[in-house]
């Protein structure tokens, strides 16, 4: 029996509404607990911080495209490498660090739960072994399965409890958390080189709409109650104008809302929230989207908040790939997956003299700030689409201060920086509200009751920032705040401490979370698969779903569905 | 006996996945559903193995315990200050694994098979990218096939059968039928030839398809497949049509169709040996099928040009993407040569040819890859995994090998094998020992355990996890 108190902190856990409250927080055998025995360990944490773990809720850490990009890019790795040390594995850095490197740059920041969000389901495989090469945190994976033909088929033949019983068996045996949508039909149109335009274009072949896909797996969603809502990537990505198909996309599941409860994630908002009609008129769409999402609780939203920097773009979306491509003239990488997905990866440099990766920048700011609930709008980066997670503390610097955005918008593009709603936005993020945006509020959409907060019961994973709240005004010594949630104090992981000042003291592995769903079909279910599987794909049945004993810590998360 | 389906075929990069296996007595007695080559790996595999680890003592090999041959190899590699750590291509992705970590551990070289064969296409790939696919999306959407200086009828025998010409897929199918009748067509003409041959003493001439132009099956509407070899091939035959090109001139030949399905023009009468009126033909099909593949092969990667001659291919594949859909594959050999690519770079961010003896991951293909390491004679020690580099490499880089201690793990008699110091012979992995491996297209499958290995024999990679072991064991005894 381990036990651990950390003693006089600060402690910001808005899950249990407890606002900046010096409290202690004790520990056993890696949760939370009421109270520990006078001698058990104690960290000192007055004049700290203390949060819950960092969650991600959308970041490409692991898995065929991820890889694809660190191959891809060899100019990345040189200049930022971690050298082998007595506890840590070596490995390269920047934009797509190697597995190693990843676990242990978030662990450093206080982060202990990262979602992976996108999986080809045939190379799920590949998608754990790496992520049983990233130490440090707890992880998952969400797998494609908004052009999956099984989905395509069964929705359009309006056999929704089909379909959902065979997603039931897809997320078994890709061991997959929640169900991705990316361009849905733009996927399977891009098969052979084409894209759909808007909500209601007919997917060449099959017969559907986008419209139609998101809504029979929104549905579906509910139908499995699984943990998180669908996790939507929108049609027109990275187009001018896309913010229309965005407030589309949302209002297009309103009515299958159940009370206050979300039933659809908005990944990197961000880059569905473009005005204008094509580059040269470029506009925030941010206000619009705000407006939305501030009288409507079916939703939740991640930034995908650009940085500028030297990244690498990666996405499911492989027109959009494509697109980007042909403007930076780049090298491209493309990888379609049979019967499934596709994907694609560009290097990427977002620029402060770009009026356009100005804009984007200011873009993801403006709804951050503009949503009044921070519950609905999560701190991501879309890592690396916007720029490396390692930007975070950057991020909440912009969050939490009026001044460090002022000198950021000193340094953009001209037009982009007139265009700008952030001059005539004052809100600071308090600590308490950077706590939901950075933990609580992510584990709140994805439903993973025991993170994101440090009541009783809780996983003992917790971070200890270096920042006096009595002493100190992030708002106006938001330096000091940036560096401290770059390395946090202590790092907390399943009650131990595995970081102290921003270095790794002891190297841990993380739990591998799945969701186990079970349906009272099951059998029908695997005999039609069987059925169809050899005309589907080039792999055996018996081959494609993962056995247990392939997961890296597996933790199956029991879901009992409607079907 | 039993009868296991579903196992995946550890041979060559098509890496099959449907064989079943008849087992009787520990002993696989039937391999179904495997090529030929295929076949002789499930079936033969045993035949001249080792069994016993052995290190060589006063120029002499002798059997030795498992412990000893780990000692052994733990301090050859503690000892070394540049050791090199070579093949991996045919063995699982856990043991690779298991490899970085020792290599890691002990400061080496690691590098593997690509070094030799595709490397060229990898830097190729860091400079441009590269538009590919599963091979699945080939069997269900191509319409268009080209192999280019590969010859799958003899180094990946069910490639066409599985994924290509002969697969049916939801909006392509199987041209199995045009390609018999088109057989009996070839068989009178070599009967023909045999007659003219005998009679005449001299070679019948058939007229190559290509002096007029295209044959009209290339533009029905079906399937279509294109060979373009220095040679023909038996791919070629079994194509709709052929293409042979002068050797040494795929890069010009590749320029050349770039400029064309780029609407430009060309003043010469031939490139390549191919009359500019065949190659505005055969451009014209590139633009208009609904999607094409051009899978390539060491003919290119390791023709004149190298790494140019991929620039070239992938470049094409790039522009033809602004009139249709097109994509391009490496016809990677070993069955898990992509799958190492794919470890190394997750582990450290380069898929081979990765110097770790500064403590972090260095990459400089040229400089820190094995051939070059060894001619300049810079590693004081070399282990090989499931590879014969003493086989296959430069004669003043082999002959480096030989000079310093060599560590093997494979368990077949070879010429590198031979030359070791260590030899621990490890169970054959896809048959004796599990775990993962990537078939050519990135798409992983589980390596099967059918049978049981020699009592002696431990998988790659636990003989891996026990010289890391050893070696942590004597570093800490040295503090
Ligand atoms: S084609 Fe290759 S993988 Fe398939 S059976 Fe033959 S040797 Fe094995
Ligand atoms: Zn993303």
């Amino acid at each position: 029996m381990t036990e651990l108190i950390i003693k006089n902190g600060f402690v910001y856990d808005p899950l249990n509404r407890i606002d900046g409250e010096k409290m202690d927080i004790s520990i056993r055998d890696g949760k939370i607990v009421e109270s520990v025995k006078e001698k058990a360990n104690g960290i000192n944490a007055s004049g700290m911080v203390v949060m819950p773990g960092g969650v991600d809720i959308h970041t490409h850490i692991a898995g065929g495209e991820v890889n694809s990009g660190r191959l891809l890019r060899p100019e990345d790795h040189v200049k930022d490498v971690e050298v082998k040390t007595a506890l840590t594995r070596s490995g390269v850095g920047y934009s797509i660090p190697s597995t190693f490197t990843t676990g242990y740059r978030y662990s450093k920041m206080g982060y202990t739960t990262l979602m992976n969000p996108s999986m080809a389901p045939l190379e799920a495989r590949h998608t754990h072994e790496e992520l049983a090469d990233i130490p440090m945190v707890d992880k998952a994976a969400y797998p494609l399965l908004g052009d999956w033909w099984f989905s395509l088929e069964h929705i359009r033949d309006g056999l929704i409890e089909e379909n959902a019983a065979h997603i039931a068996w897809m997320l078994q045996a890709t061991r997959g958390y929640a169900i991705k949508i990316v361009n849905p039909g733009g996927l399977e149109a891009w098969g052979f080189g084409r894209n759909v335009h808007s909500l209601d274009d007919v997917v060449p072949h099959f017969n559907i709409t986008p419209r139609e896909i998101i809504r029979g797996l929104c549905k579906v969603n509910r139908l499995l109650n699984l943990p998180h809502t669908i996790h939507v990537h929108t049609n027109n990505l990275g187009k001018p104008g896309n913010y229309v198909t965005a407030i589309e996309t949302m209002k297009c599941v309103e009515d299958l809302a159940q009370g206050d409860k979300p039933v659809i994630h908005i990944t990197h908002i961000q880059f569905c929230a473009f005005k204008g009609s094509d580059w040269s008129t470029l506009s925030s769409g941010a206000g619009e989207i705000s407006k939305y999402v501030n009288n409507h609780n079916h939703v939740t939203l991640d930034m995908g908040q650009v940085i500028f920097s030297n990244t690498t773009t990666m996405t499911a979306d492989g027109p959009f790939q494509y697109g980007l491509y042909n403007i930076t003239g780049n090298k491209w990488v493309n990888h379609d997956v049979e019967t499934e997905t596709s994907g694609g990866i560009v290097p990427f440099k977002y620029k402060r003299s770009s009026a356009v990766h100005a804009t984007q920048w200011s873009i993801g700011l403006e709804i951050a700030l503009l949503i009044e609930d921070p519950w609905k709008i999560l701190m991501t980066t879309d890592h690396p689409n916007g720029g490396p997670f390692t930007s975070y503390p950057k991020i909440l610097a912009w969050l939490m201060s009026r001044a460090a955005r002022e000198i950021t918008l000193s340094k953009i593009n001209k037009r982009a920086r007139k265009k700008s709603l952030l001059p005539s936005i004052d809100r600071e993020l308090s600590l308490y509200e950077l706590a939901i945006v950075t933990r609580a509020g992510q584990a709140k959409a994805l439903g993973l009751k025991p993170k994101g907060h440090l009541g009783v019961g809780a996983d003992a994973d917790v971070a200890i920032y270096n920042i006096d709240p009595q002493r100190l005004d992030i708002s106006k010594e938001y330096k000091v705040a940036r560096k401290a949630f770059k390395k946090a104090a202590f790092t907390i992981k399943d009650g131990e401490v595995v970081v102290k000042d921003g270095e790794i003291v002891k190297p841990v592995t993380g739990k591998t979370y799945w969701i186990d769903v079970s349906t009272s079909m099951p059998h029908e279910i695997n005999d039609d698969i069987k059925k169809k599987f050899r005309e589907y794909w080039t792999v055996e049945y018996e081959n494609y779903p993962l056995p247990d004993s392939f997961i890296h810590s597996s933790f199956p998360i029991p879901v009992k569905a409607e079907v | 006996m039993a009868v296991i389906t579903g196992v995946t075929c550890p041979v060559c990069g098509t890496f099959c996945d449907d064989i079943e296996l008849i087992i009787e007595n520990n002993v696989i007695v039937e391999a179904r559903n495997a090529c030929a080559m295929g076949a002789a790996k499930f079936l033969n595999y045993s035949a001249h193995r080792t069994k016993k680890p052995l290190i060589r003592k006063n120029g002499e090999l002798v059997e030795v315990s498992m412990d000893e041959a780990v000692e052994k190899a733990a301090k050859i590699l503690v000892d070394a200050n540049y050791p090199l750590m070579y093949g991996w291509s045919n063995t699982s992705c856990e043991a690779i694994r298991t490899g970085l970590e020792l290599g890691e551990e002990v400061g080496a070289v690691m590098d593997n098979t690509s070094t030799v064969c595709h490397g060229p296409s990898i830097l190729s790939v860091q400079d441009v990218g590269i538009p590919s696919a599963t091979l699945g999306q080939l069997r269900h959407r191509a319409d268009l096939i080209i192999y280019w200086a590969s010859n799958p009828w003899s180094a990946h025998p069910r490639h066409a059968e599985r994924y290509t010409m002969f697969s049916d897929g939801r909006f392509e199918g199987s041209t199995w039928k045009s390609y018999l009748s088109r057989l009996r067509g070839v068989m009178s003409r070599k009967k023909i030839q045999r007659a003219s041959n005998l009679v005449l003493k001299q070679d019948f001439c058939f007229t190559p398809q290509v002096e007029e132009g295209l044959p009209s099956s290339v533009h029905q509407k079906r399937r279509r497949t294109i060979v373009i070899d220095v040679r023909k091939t038996r791919t070629a035959d079994a194509a709709d049509c052929f293409f042979q090109v002068e050797p040494g001139t795929d890069y010009e030949l590749l320029q050349a169709l770039r400029v064309l399905v780029n609407d430009g023009e060309l003043d010469v009468d031939e490139v390549a040996g191919i009359p500019i009126e065949t190659l505005e033909q055969l451009a014209d099909l590139l633009v208009n099928c609904k999607l094409g593949i051009i899978f390539f092969g060491l003919g290119l990667t390791m023709s004149k040009g190298k790494h140019r001659n991929i620039d070239a291919a992938i470049n094409l594949t790039r522009d033809l993407n602004k009139r249709t859909k097109f994509l391009i594959m490496p016809m990677r050999g070993h069955y898990n040569v992509t799958g190492v690519n794919i470890v190394f770079t997750w582990q450290t961010g380069y898929p081979f040819a990765v110097d770790l003896s500064n403590g972090y991951p260095r990459y400089n293909p040229g400089e820190t890859s094995a051939v070059d390491i060894l001619s300049r004679d810079e590693a004081d020690a070399t282990m090989v995994i499931a590879s014969d580099p003493v086989a296959h490499f430069p004669r003043a880089a082999s002959k480096n090998i030989a000079k310093h201690p060599l560590i093997a793990i494979d368990p077949e008699v070879t010429p590198t094998t031979m030359l070791a110091d260590v030899i621990i012979p490890p169970a054959f992995v896809g048959i004796e020992a599990e775990g993962t491996a990537y078939r050519m297209d990135h798409v992983p499958l589980p390596l099967k355990k059918v049978v049981e290995p020699p009592e002696t024999c431990l998988s790659d990679q636990e003989i891996l996890q026990r010289i890391l072991q050893k070696v942590r064991e004597l570093r800490r005894d040295m503090n």
